[in-house]
């Protein structure tokens, strides 16, 4: 096999046995630093797949991810509880997990292959267009922005509507001002 | 002040800030030209104020920027980048890249592309820091004093 495509496999193999750890350890802090490893790896893959850009926000945005999450997990004990497992429930799952494999390996067999885009054929897709005119239409030297910020700016403003929205989500949970309280009756709020 | 981290934090986080700072500003200007862009260089941004954050203490880190002026950054980043797609909208369509491209491997080329870069950066940056503060200050079980 291609030494390429055996360095993405042992990265990818890196990466599932980080998130196996991280799913089933029980320190929250192991399993917070283990998805930062996860991260590290898919940083790696994306720039050994020739997008410098995908690299650079998925490495800033593991790093920010990590430092909140160990911010939220440093003061808290793990509070689930092992719960008693069923043979039926267990036994379903796996019957279940069998049958998505199966379909999956199947379903596998009908796509490209890996490293060959759909859009990139032989006939002149739509990606061709943007690497041919991207640079007269735009003046961008960097084509992701190129799309991003001009063929597809309206995705990119869903986008940044998602990340308001959730921002205002976290302000709205964290906030002590105006949250009812139902333990004093008679204090006022300030 | 006692607050914070030790005085070998301190004085790294001191020297480096500036440059992590500087280097968040270069990726959101320079994305039209080189790998980056406004998210990337937000969340770098963000990431030097978080450091700020975690060797010097709340208190100190307040007095240069406080929540409020966090929110009021988040929400002009997304209005003005809303502003690009509405200004575009006048000039023919929505998002249309209504200025000149210019001459390609410019800072000042590629049209509305800076603009909604700034707009996205200061958008990520503020909000992302934002929420870092935010579980930083806002603790339960506990009224908030300072704002």
């Amino acid at each position: 096999m291609d030494p390429f495509m055996l360095l993405l496999l042992a990265l990818l193999a890196f990466m599932i046995i980080g998130s196996l750890i991280a799913a089933e350890t029980e320190d929250l802090l192991s399993s917070v630093v283990c998805v930062g490893a996860i991260g590290a790896g898919l940083a790696i893959i994306d720039l050994f797949l020739g997008a410098p850009d995908l690299a650079i926000t998925q490495v800033v945005v593991e790093i920010l991810c990590v430092a909140i999450l160990i911010r939220v997990v440093l003061n808290r004990k793990d509070e689930t509880h092992r719960t008693h497992k069923d043979t039926f429930a267990v036994g379903s799952v796996l019957l279940f997990l069998g049958v998505l494999l199966v379909l999956g390996g199947w379903a596998m067999t009908t796509l490209h292959p890996f490293g060959e885009p759909l859009l990139a054929g032989d006939q002149p897709g739509v990606a061709q267009q943007y690497l041919t005119n991207g640079l007269q239409d735009t003046g961008a030297a960097n084509y992701v922005m190129a799309v991003l910020l001009d063929y597809r700016a309206y995705d990119t403003l869903g986008e940044a509507t998602v990340i308001f929205v959730s921002i205002i989500g976290a302000y709205v949970i964290l906030r002590q001002r105006g949250k009812l309280r139902h333990d004093t009756g008679n204090e006022s709020d300030s | 002040m006692t607050q914070g981290m030790s005085l070998i934090v301190k004085t790294i986080t001191r020297l480096v800030t500036s440059f992590i700072t500087l280097f968040g500003i270069y990726i959101v200007l320079y994305g039209h030209v080189s790998p980056g862009g406004g998210f990337a260089g937000g969340v770098i941004l963000s990431a030097g104020m978080i450091l700020l954050l975690l060797a010097f203490g709340r208190e100190q880190t307040m007095k240069i920027i406080s929540h409020s002026a966090l929110v009021i950054w988040d929400s002009a980043g997304a209005l003005a980048f809303l502003t690009v797609a509405v200004v575009g909208y006048l000039a023919g369509d929505f998002f249309i890249n209504f200025l000149s491209t210019g001459e390609p491997y410019r800072l000042a080329s590629a049209g509305t592309i800076p603009l909604s870069n700034m707009a996205i950066g200061a958008k990520v940056g503020a909000g992302l820091f934002g929420v870092f503060l935010a579980l930083a200050i806002f603790r339960p079980g506990r009224h908030q004093e300072e704002e």
